[in-house]
């Protein structure tokens, strides 16, 4: 190792969201070791949550993600309903499974324009932001806020849906499934973007099982797994979907599987609200008896698993909280190895990091000292794609109906 | 395979290595096992049977330190987990799964370093969530931690 370029990474950069120290080890262009060091902005939520009562709990887990602020909840509040078996009305699970799929959208819109942007593609940036907004408008229609909803309690949810907002959800949702529609086929279509991501950052069947990869990346790996069909939850016993899964592996099929997910998700909260039941949307549960459960969530990213031991008293005696980047996050390695630097921050992001950890590289090259920052790396890589474009048009420079 | 199915299957392979079995529902299932045959169990429900690998785990329980390895069969859809308790709470320790499946990597580092948990056979137990300089011998999620308060006067 000592005789290979070294490779230190952040953790701490003026354009960081988040703290987090990446080591890639490069011979030239290609990485040949990669690790991550994380916990820089530990926060202890699972040592705070047993100092907490139960109804507190959920307002801790809801403030680990921004952009999973429903899962989280969802997961926590099926973890105590599984201690002993709590009743939840129909009406509740509904509007649980409404305010999940809106998150799925705004979620997978949100990676769809940072995965633009990473590429150098800069109007599907704009485009993903911008077409976002109309959920989370029907966010703020439905739970009261476009993030941190705080909808959910133990034996149901916090708020209803009023009869006058259910127009308005289904106006701005197919205003919304027409956008989508025409991103759909401007990134799938569009020769460039075959060129840049096919093949690359393949994680195989065998690995992402071995791994256990969740969600989207283990999905695009022909990986068949979905918490929504195989443990139902909410209502989605009753809603007719499909699950989205490709072989490739690569950026490409992560990429084809969110797209294609959107759609889904559109369709699930137009027969959640045809089907929605009138009725009651809290059980009211009052003690929470000593024992144990688990609450098991399809976030945005892959499986959200919550393990809550209690023992009689008001507060958890053990609150485990697993999001699906902590297992996705490790299949790096396999992904990134000898691939070529310029690809490095396209297959970080693809497998959807809570917002994205490319921000938090720098990479040094030991022989000559060369500190390369995130906007070096952004750079590099819609460099790459411009040059596949300019290849692919035999040269000529690109054209207004461009992407770029 | 069901949830009946599979416990049964474990009660004929391994009998009395089988503490306690309890199902819970349709959906949940424990199993108590001795601590030194986690491998075993690791290998038969994760390579054998084909369970997928959620999490594992540690409790600071009276008894000693608990870790719960979960799994889940998503065919039938439900989770079976797999309790080892250690007794001795000085020095806690266990056989690593991650020579059986990668997906352990860091939760063991990360109940390493937050339980004290040793994990026998597993070389990369370096700190994954706590700082570099975090005394030895500190384990946060223990009970016997005590959060320091923090005193605004001094910040």
């Amino acid at each position: 190792m000592s005789h290979k370029p070294t490779i230190p990474i952040g953790p701490y950069h003026p354009l960081q969201e988040e703290p987090e120290f990446y080591k890639l080890v490069v011979d030239g262009e290609r990485i040949v070791d990669v690790d991550v060091r994380i916990g820089w902005n530990h926060r202890g939520i699972e040592k705070i949550s047993e100092s907490k009562s139960f109804d507190q709990s959920i307002f801790i887990v809801e403030r680990i993600c921004g952009i999973c602020s429903s899962s989280h909840p969802i997961a926590c509040v099926q973890a105590i309903e599984d201690i002993s078996g709590i009743e939840v009305p129909d009406r509740a699970l509904y509007i649980r499974t409404i305010t999940q799929e809106l998150e799925r959208l705004h979620s997978h819109m949100l990676w769809l324009g940072l995965a633009g942007h990473f590429l150098g593609y800069n109007t599907v940036f704009m485009w993903g932001w911008k077409y976002r907004e109309p959920i989370c408008d029907i966010m703020e229609t439905v739970t009261g806020n476009r993030q941190n909803y705080a909808m959910m309690k133990v034996g149901g949810v916090r708020r209803d849906i009023e009869k006058e907002h259910v127009s308005y959800i289904l106006t701005r949702l197919d205003e919304f499934a027409k956008q989508l529609d025409m991103l759909k086929g401007a990134i799938l279509d569009d020769p460039v973007l075959h060129a840049r991501t096919k093949g690359v950052g393949i994680l195989t069947k065998e690995k992402a099982i071995d791994y256990a990869a969740l969600g989207p990346t283990a999905r695009a790996s022909g990986v068949d797994i979905d918490v929504r069909r195989d443990h139902p939850y909410a209502a989605y016993g009753r809603i007719k979907f499909n699950v989205i899964t490709q072989e490739a592996g690569d950026v490409f099929a992560k990429t084809v599987v969110r797209i294609l997910e959107m759609f889904e998700s559109v369709s699930i909260i137009r027969q959640c609200l045809d089907k929605m039941p009138k009725g009651p949307i809290d059980s009211n549960p009052k003690d929470i008896p000593p024992g144990e459960g688990i609450g098991q969530v399809e976030a945005p990213r892959g499986e959200c698993f919550h393990y809550i031991k209690s023992d009689g008293t008001n507060s958890p005696l053990r609150h485990k909280v697993r999001a699906p980047t902590y297992m996705n996050f490790p299949t790096f390695r396999e992904t990134v190895m000898g691939q070529t630097v310029s690809d490095a921050t396209i297959i970080l992001a693809a497998i959807d990091p809570c917002y994205c950890c490319t921000e938090r590289m720098l990479i040094v090259d030991s022989k000559d000292r060369d500190l390369m920052g995130v906007q070096e790396l952004i750079r590099l890589s819609q460099e790459k794609t411009r040059k596949i474009a300019s290849s692919l048009r035999g040269g000529r420079s690109p054209t207004k109906q461009s992407l770029f | 395979m069901t949830i009946d199915e599979i416990l049964k299957r474990i009660t004929d392979k391994f009998d009395t290595r089988v503490l306690k079995i309890n199902r819970k529902s349709d959906k949940r299932a424990y199993v108590d096992i001795y601590p030194k045959d986690i491998v075993d169990f690791t290998k038969y429900l994760f390579k054998e049977i084909g369970l997928r690998f959620n999490i594992a785990s540690a409790v600071d329980d009276f008894d000693g330190i608990e870790i719960l390895y979960h799994f889940s069969n998503d065919q039938e859809g439900f989770v079976l987990t797999v309790r080892a308790i250690l007794k001795d709470k000085q020095d806690p320790h266990i056989d690593t799964i991650t020579k059986v499946t990668k997906s352990a990597w860091w939760i063991e580092r990360e109940i390493h370093e937050l339980f004290g948990v040793h994990f026998n056979g597993n070389e990369d137990l370096r700190t994954l969530l706590l700082p570099d300089d975090w005394p030895k011998g500190v384990y946060p999620m223990r009970k016997n931690f005590v959060v320091p308060k923090r005193d605004s006067r001094k910040s």
